[in-house]
């Protein structure tokens, strides 16, 4: 198989350290991987490119980096697959990490976030003398996050790390949600519910926008926003629902529920909480152009046509939840 | 200059245990890696850690007898009772820690059967169990506050008064070198694997360890004895777990035949891995296989079973043999996996150099003798990277630090490495030197050896050593200069090679993973001992160490 890798290089010892795009035209194995490509131009053409790779079948998570602008590994990703009409594969440093040297990016920050969820068990009471009892459903809910390999693939796509680098992150949420969902940790209940609490704060949970794109970067099925998701619940569960994502949340769901949409005028009254001023008033500049654009929603708002509909829709949820 | 009672190179789980026991124990303890901990090799260990609990009728004497056995009794018996005595509780320490262990449906541990074992200990997460333990290790030595050096890699020991005293290291990310003094040096830098191509073994795994202790006088004891998995990808050679057979795949020739019954008619797949690697070289050799390979069956499994347990491997088959074995048989050979060898130790992972310890895979205690049970080596990372870290810290209490010149040391590397980068061009490279080596090894010290061929690898050694001191490196730079690494790598590795070459040549009988076409029985009258090497002037200088044996008298070993 004929095809062109288009590598993004930067070498930060060369006299004016800028990232470049070079082309390698190879002729490789129809089943090789973007990785075997990337070591064979390694060890045959050019030794000076850099990556990090090991084990080669997507279990030591070295090889995380942007093939054809989206994050994943190179070792479990086809070529064949890869490669454009043209026979180019497009390969880049993973994202939202600076670059130390071609593709080999810096993770501090990444493993720091990790260290910030406190990431090891912290069980309260007697420890057993033999294994905690637990069922298996819940190591094998567990173990579908921690199959997690760090690998950075959805850390790279996030786009809210890309506008604030603030946010902990879908990698650090997923690894803390793997306690907080682990009977074993909390109190005697299995309620992490420290955890919780500075999950709730700025930069924690309520910050992910729900984009999707780390549910698609991982190559582990971790599915990172859907544990997110989870550690939500689990807050407003553990009572931590004073803050702007859990009203938000509510005032969302209370909305729907019961005018059958979203009342837009309401909702970011309820999200910051009737009585706060200072935010109530920070709305103001939004609310007057949005009056002027003749973008204000209707100040009376009315309930859609077959509301019961809706209301019917909520009563089974409701009812299915506390069957759980 | 950096300082440490305790200084772990390596952090895989062996490592990472040790470092977590050393801290524990009180001493100033550190640990340093060429990758970050995660990235190390123990994640590829799938298919569980054994362990003989007695709540539910085990005893820690059939697993040491199963043990004993399966090393075709060239193990140690006295560490081997150590490792299966404490094998309950470091298993549940780590259940402790966190580790997702599949359950019963009591939820109590539950267990899988494997290979060479009477009855079913091996504990496991899916099929991902060293990826499942290594994470909570790395979670255990962030909570220990362990010093790390992460992506640091050690290119040179230390030597003073007759003691190694502190190691040289080239900080990847910078291309800068440093000098660490330590008390005590804890070797957990795993396997050689990249001494053969092919190799289930990830790229990082190239004996540093090994090769630094063994210049520095350390015994290397076993070396010889290299594991060939029996099911190993067709292609790529990555490995497809004893999982699948533990849990009843079937091994079948090209035509369907359960080949095993001819060779180990009651434990059938599920014998030792030596018995089935070379059943499958047999099959494959005359001609019963398909394109080099025979089939590794699933199909009767089940769906649900094989998602459950056997995802990953699943998910392996699929993207690198695009063969879905919920539907289809996939093609498996025997390919090398991992050394039974290593830097020989005590029972507390004390080499024959004062201060020097090793555990895990880089080091021989010897609990695994001429062939390792599938799931002792996770039992083992963690067994014996505790004892060694527990005792590093005891003894480091009582000794001093050795004065060195540490700006002195830094400079003799520096020097080494300048000389390295400054080598002209002339066509050849380090990968290819190493393609090379590693297709030696596999040619003639595979599943079958015989002297002419072992004899023929030894002298092409001798040839890529020379090619070795020349070939060029393309990256001048310093910062994250990988280039550079894999030629420091290559050295380490051709000193491996060398040692197993001549261990296996000496050793004049078929034992465990050793055999000998020219010498085809067991000889325990002769070579009932461990080959052990040492660096001499010109080579490795061979000597014998007597096996200890406790309880089990040799016999003849049948599956």
């Amino acid at each position: 198989m004929e095809l062109t890798l288009r590598i993004k290089r930067f070498n930060p010892g060369a006299e004016r350290p800028q990232a470049y795009w070079k082309d390698y035209p190879v002729s490789i194995e129809d089943n090789a991987t973007v990785l075997d490509t990337l070591i064979y131009i390694r060890e045959s053409l050019d030794g000076s490119l850099t990556l990090r790779c090991s084990c080669r079948s997507a279990i030591c998570g070295s090889c995380a980096m942007r093939i054809n602008g989206h994050a994943g590994l190179a070792c479990k990703t086809k070529a064949s697959e890869a490669k454009d009409k043209d026979g180019v594969i497009r390969v880049e440093p993973a994202g939202n990490m600076p670059a130390v040297k071609d593709l080999a990016v810096n993770l501090d920050l990444f493993w720091r976030k990790i260290e910030q969820v406190e990431p090891y068990l912290k069980p309260q009471g007697p420890v057993p003398e033999a294994e905690y009892v637990v069922s298996n459903e819940s190591m094998l809910h567990l173990s579908g996050v921690t199959a997690c390999i760090m690998c950075g693939a959805c850390v790279s796509d996030c786009t809210v790390l890309e506008v604030d680098p603030n946010f902990l992150g879908p990698a650090a949420l997923a690894k803390a949600y793997r306690f907080t969902a682990d009977p074993r940790d909390g109190d005697a209940k299995g309620v992490s519910r420290d955890r919780l609490r500075t999950l709730s704060e700025y930069g924690g949970m309520w910050d992910c926008t729900r984009c999707y794109e780390c549910v698609q970067a991982c190559p582990k099925g971790v599915a990172p926003m859907d544990r997110i998701m989870a550690l939500r619940d689990q807050a407003i569960k553990a009572g931590f629902g004073n803050n702007n994502g859990a009203r938000h949340t509510e005032a969302f769901t209370e909305s729907v529920g019961h005018s059958g949409m979203l009342d837009e005028l309401q909702l970011p009254i309820k999200t910051v909480g009737v009585t706060n001023l200072p935010a109530l008033l920070g709305f103001a500049p939004v609310g007057f152009r949005a009056l002027t654009h003749g973008k204000l929603p209707p100040l009376v708002h009315k309930n859609i046509e077959n509301v019961e509909n809706v209301r019917k829709l909520y009563q089974k949820l409701d009812a299915s939840e506390s069957e759980k | 200059m950096l300082e440490h009672d305790v200084l772990v190179i390596g952090a895989g789980l062996a490592g990472m245990r040790a470092a977590i026991a050393a801290k524990a124990g009180g001493a100033n303890t550190a640990i340093i890696s060429k990758v970050h901990p995660v990235r190390s090799h123990s994640n590829a260990a799938q298919g569980g850690i054994n362990a003989a609990l007695t709540d539910r009728g085990d005893n820690w004497e059939d697993h040491a007898y199963d043990t004993v056995k399966g090393s075709d009794f060239l193990g140690d018996q006295d560490a081997i009772e150590v490792m299966c005595r404490q094998a309950g509780r470091s298993l549940i320490d780590m259940e402790h820690m966190g580790v997702t262990f599949n359950r019963d449906d009591e939820g109590h541990l539950g267990t899988r059967a494997f290979g060479g074992q009477r009855r079913a200990r091996t504990f496991f997460v899916g099929d991902f169990t060293g990826q499942a333990l290594l994470h909570v290790m790395f979670e255990q030595l962030i909570k220990s506050g362990v010093r790390r050096y992460e992506e640091w890699f050690v290119t040179s020991l230390i030597q003073e008064q007759g003691r190694v005293c502190g190691v040289v290291a080239l900080e990847i990310r910078t291309g800068q070198l440093q000098a660490i003094r330590a008390k005590t040096l804890i070797f957990c830098t795993g396997g050689l694997g990249r001494v053969f191509e092919p190799s289930t073994n990830a790229l990082i795994v190239t004996g540093d360890g090994m090769a630094l202790a063994y210049n520095a006088g350390a015994r290397l004891m076993d070396m010889e004895m290299v594991q060939y998995h029996p099911t190993t990808l067709a292609g790529s050679g990555v490995l497809i777990s004893e999982a699948a057979r533990g849990e009843g795949a079937h091994l079948l020739d090209k035509n369907g035949e359960r080949f095993m019954k001819k060779y180990a008619p009651n434990m059938m797949e599920l014998a030792s891995r030596d018995v089935v690697s070379r059943a499958e070289q047999t099959e494959i050799n005359a001609g019963n296989g398909i394109n080099g390979c025979v089939l590794l069956d699933c199909r009767h499994l089940g769906e649900k079973l094989i998602k459950e347990k056997l995802s990953q491997i699943r998910e392996i088959g699929i993207d690198l043999a695009g063969a879905d074995m919920i539907r289809e048989p996939i093609p498996i050979r025997p390919g090398m996996h991992y050394i039974m060898g290593g830097i020989k130790t005590d029972v507390d992972g004390l080499t024959n150099l004062p201060g020097v310890y090793a555990a895990g895979e880089c080091a021989c205690v010897s609990v695994h003798g001429g062939n390792r049970l599938g799931a002792n080596s996770l039992l083992d990372t963690i067994v014996f990277g505790e004892r060694s870290g527990n005792h590093a810290a005891a003894v480091s209490k009582q000794m001093e630090f050795i004065e060195f010149d540490g700006d002195a040391a830094v400079k003799r590397e520096e020097q080494r490495i300048q000389g390295i980068l400054n080598r002209p061009q002339n066509g050849d490279r380090v990968a290819k030197v190493r393609l090379a080596m590693g297709q030696s090894m596999n040619r003639n010290l595979a599943v079958f050896r015989k002297q002419e061929g072992i004899e023929e690898t030894i002298q092409e050694l001798q040839e890529l050593k020379t090619r070795y001191a020349q070939a060029p490196v393309d990256d001048k730079g310093r910062v994250f200069n990988t280039d550079l690494v894999f030629a420091l790598e290559l050295g380490f590795m051709l000193d491996c090679a060398e040692t197993i070459a001549v261990s296996a040549l000496e050793r004049k009988d078929s034992r465990g993973a050793q055999f000998r076409t020219d010498y085809p029985k067991r000889d325990d009258e002769n070579w009932l001992k461990h080959i052990s090497v040492r660096k001499g002037e010109v080579g490795p200088e061979v000597s014998y160490m007597p096996v200890t044996f406790t309880k089990w008298k040799p016999e003849e070993r049948k599956y």
